[in-house]
């Protein structure tokens, strides 16, 4: 078999019993918290008869592991069980909010991920040059700024005084992508403000490195203008780190963006995740731990790839 | 709002006295410039318009929200049910009551049987008529022995039911007057066969129907044609009510400033007077029942001494609370959980001053040894509730008294906290009528005894006062239990909040309800858009 395709397939079911490890991990930490779902519902209503009431109808009552290798043999048979809450189906609601955080993770990256590259060239090019240090400025004033204040900002300006955009995303199925585009403008506006700056500024980093080498020397003296000797011959052999860097940018539109829902009420997966975390709804916080856990490992194993591909002496070895 | 405020904001109405006069007036009363504003009577539209979407940005819906009235405990689901359904009765907002599926009512002398006479010709959406049954298995679903409902403290005193043709009768183990106040529950949602078949199913009486759900996100409601109160130019004027979820307050701010939503709920005080300078927003603020507290349990050392909780009370600063935690957007509490908003209260009951000197008086005679005074408070005690308990320490160590701040974490705090330590932040919402906000948390017996507060003398007036009949008799038995509490009880009461509401001023109609924000969430049936 090929290397490559070996390599893929070790590093597939690593990723399995990785996923395993990271669900029982979770499943562990639920338990530690303090109350349960019964308790989390009631709130400052539970009385001793209605909480025992509640258990009971949800099964809490039985052991931590009985409720964990249930939960398990429903997975593997592709079963995600209904959340203890509200009783509806969790492969329903996961696939709609899925769904939502992909098409703004999608949309952040088509626009990020090019500009973002885009901007390491032209800083490159123009290294310690006014282009390059307006660049670095605008994205490290944007990475360092919280989230939200970023978000308030825009809305401030966007949705309040210039009415050009909706000030909360709110899309619903039936509705033209033109139309959805428009509702998710800002979040988005607010992601690619927030991973720019380390794309930016990886692609800018790693091809530096390479423009140290002997063989940009040799280019450089063949005549090729800067932006060419960038383009062919530095950018190629950066990739790799850039690919890294991109992966972790992906995964954190995909996991790490509760923040920009609350503020834009946008139904995605980290609104559900901390719901669920806050009513102790286990088995919702489990179907949603592992498939953000499923996202890290496969984009990394996109990146390891990617970086293997990318370069003749792993592609090739001896 | 004070009976010389009403007199001159209805001036202000009638034209013969300008805003800005009404504003120096109500300054001379001691109210703030933004409280006045928003009390000012909205200019009236005579006749309703029907037609429209209204959409409104609510905190309080989480994705785990379910249709079952019985799980409902925030905002958002309460929102939603008061648009596809209706219990028995509903509490008008100047506190007298009105039949929804009732049609009348009727309490035997001693209060404990009780008969409802159930209004003929009113539709489910599924197209059956309301039957004297169905109300029945909605009440024993909400009292049975597996219910999980929130209403359970309600409902328990149901000792038996029957239907008699279009009559439900309910009969109760101990007289209770105000059991029609108490079927007006958001709880109790009259669904077809009482909801055993499929509680989450959102049948029931009410004017519009639910036509997408998606938790946590938005509920859209439509019109019904057949409502039984009438079309819609009398009620329930719109075709369309979205609840939209807005957790977060600058966004649900920024969604009505940019005209995206038509009403919020929960303006955060210190941004309302910012929020009413805008042109085409109106700021609301109603008193209601809801208070914030400071509880010690009243069998736990050192607040077992009677002189300590006396000390601790005069060491509070009320009217320092209700500036600058609430803005102006509430009143001073007075140890009791009942204010003038409850009916039947006796504004005779002397108000606790801040006396520094008692307290300190009162904190030598305890005897305390002087180790600190534990108080436990959290971001999601009440909100303010980190800064309140800061602003009691300064005034406490004033007095010599050395109270001592616990922050807690926000999650867990109702099961690990509240009514578990002994001295904690915390906030009651109040309830309808006295009996049930004393039975909730001051009977011996109550499961949310939240201060341990155990005295047969006090449960005695309580039993007592809720089957008599004759109200003066009544009030006077709830001020003794009102001084009784207020002299010895384990609640400190430092304030008693607004729902502070904020509403577009093409939105015509808004009746203040101290039973909850957006007019007890009536916004959707007496409010039409012009």
């Amino acid at each position: 078999m090929h290397p490559v395709l070996t390599l893929v397939a070790q590093r597939i079911s690593l990723g399995v019993l990785l996923l395993l490890a990271a669900s029982a991990l979770i499943f562990g930490l639920t338990e530690v918290l303090p109350g349960d779902a019964a308790q989390a519902i009631l709130g400052q209503a539970a009385t001793a008869e209605n909480l025992a009431n509640l258990r009971a109808e949800m099964g809490l009552d039985r052991p931590a592991y009985t409720r964990y290798f249930e939960w398990l043999g429903g997975i593997v048979t592709g079963d995600m069980g209904n959340a203890l809450t509200n009783k509806l189906p969790i492969a329903e609601q996961v696939s709609r909010r899925m769904g939502a955080t992909l098409f703004l993770a999608f949309w952040a990256a088509i626009i990020s991920v090019p500009l973002a590259i885009l901007l390491g060239l032209i800083a490159v090019r123009y290294q310690n040059r006014w282009p390059d240090k307006l660049i670095s400025g605008i994205t490290l004033a944007s990475i360092s700024l919280p989230e939200f204040m970023i978000a308030y900002i825009l809305v401030f300006v966007f949705a309040v005084q210039l009415a050009w955009a909706p000030s909360f995303a709110s899309v619903s199925p039936g509705m033209p992508l033109l139309a959805q585009l428009h509702a998710i403008s800002l979040p988005v506006a607010v992601l690619t403000l927030v991973v720019l700056a380390h794309m930016m500024r990886m692609t800018r980093a790693a091809i530096l490195n390479v423009m140290q080498s002997a063989y940009i020397e040799t280019a450089e003296l063949k005549g090729l203008r800067t932006f060419e000797v960038i383009r062919k011959h530095a950018f190629p052999n950066a990739i790799a780190p850039i690919v890294n860097v991109v992966m972790i940018n992906l995964a954190y539109l995909v996991v790490g963006v509760v923040v920009v829902e609350v503020v834009f009420a946008y139904p995605g997966m980290g609104q559900y995740l901390v719901d669920a975390v806050v009513k102790r709804d286990v088995p919702v916080v489990l179907a949603c731990g592992v498939i953000f856990s499923a996202v890290y490992i496969i984009l990394n194993i996109v990146a390891d790839v990617v970086s293997i591909l990318a370069n003749p002496r792993l592609r090739h070895p001896k | 709002m004070s009976k010389e405020l009403e007199l001159l904001s209805s001036k202000v109405t009638a034209g013969t006295m300008t805003r800005r006069e009404f504003m120096s007036r109500a300054a001379a009363l001691g109210v703030t410039a933004a409280v006045a504003s928003s009390m000012l009577a909205r200019p009236a539209q005579a006749t309703p318009i029907a037609g429209g979407t209204f959409k409104m940005g609510i905190q309080g819906g989480e994705s785990t929200n379910s249709q079952d009235p019985a799980s409902w405990a925030s905002d958002v689901p309460i929102a939603g049910g008061f648009c596809w359904g209706e219990p028995l009765i509903e509490l008008v907002h100047d506190g007298s009551l009105k039949g929804l599926v009732a049609e009348s009512w009727e309490g035997s002398d001693d209060a404990t049987v009780w008969r409802f006479k159930i209004r003929p010709g009113v539709m489910f959406s599924n197209g059956q008529e309301v039957t004297s049954e169905d109300v029945m298995q909605t009440m024993a679903r909400h009292s049975n022995e597996d219910s999980k409902s929130g209403a359970l403290g309600i409902v328990q005193g149901i000792e038996s039911m029957r239907t008699d043709g279009d009559v439900f009768e309910v009969t109760l183990g101990v007289g209770n007057a105000d059991l029609p106040y108490l079927m007006a529950d958001y709880h109790l949602i009259i669904q077809p066969n009482g909801g055993f078949d499929d509680p989450t199913a959102a049948i029931g009486t009410g004017a519009y129907v639910l036509e997408s759900d998606e938790p946590g996100v938005r509920m859209v409601f439509q019109r019904r044609s057949d409502y039984w109160g009438g079309d819609q130019t009398e009620v329930a004027h719109y075709d369309t009510v979205e609840v939209i979820v807005l957790n977060d307050a600058t966004a649900r701010v920024a969604a009505l400033q940019s005209g995206q939503v038509d009403s919020i709920n929960r303006v955060e005080p210190k941004i309302a007077k910012l929020l009413a300078r805008a042109p085409t927003i109106e700021v609301l603020s109603t008193k209601g029942r809801g208070h914030y507290v400071f509880i010690a349990h009243v069998d736990t050392a050192p607040f077992d001494s009677l002189e300590l909780r006396l000390a601790l009370k005069y060491a509070l600063n009320r009217q320092e609370m209700v500036d600058k935690i609430l803005q102006g957007y509430g009143s001073v509490g007075n140890d009791i959980p009942i204010n003038a908003a409850y009916p039947l209260y006796d504004e005779t009951i002397p108000q606790r001053e801040f006396d520094l000197e008692k307290a300190r008086e009162h904190y030598a005679k305890s005897g305390h040894d002087g180790s600190p005074i534990v108080l436990r408070t959290a971001d999601g005690a009440f909100p303010g509730a980190v800064d309140a308990a800061a602003l009691f320490q300064q005034s406490a160590q004033a007095a010599g008294i050395p109270l001592e701040i616990k922050r807690e974490p926000n999650d867990g705090y109702w099961s690990e906290v509240w009514n578990v330590q002994p001295f904690c932040a915390s906030y009651w919402g109040g309830r309808p009528v006295q009996d049930q906000m004393y039975t909730t948390a001051y009977l011996s017996t109550a499961d949310w005894n939240d201060t341990r507060w155990k005295r047969p003398a006090f449960d005695d007036m309580l039993l007592e006062a809720r089957a008599e009949i004759d109200e003066v008799k009544r009030k006077e038995i709830y001020s003794n239990m009102g001084r009784m509490l207020n002299e010895e009880g384990g609640v400190i009461v430092p304030m008693f909040n607004d729902f502070v509401d904020a509403l577009s001023t093409n939105i015509n109609g808004w009746e203040a309800n101290p039973n909850g924000p957006q007019m007890y969430w009536q916004t959707v049936k007496y409010t039409w858009k012009a």
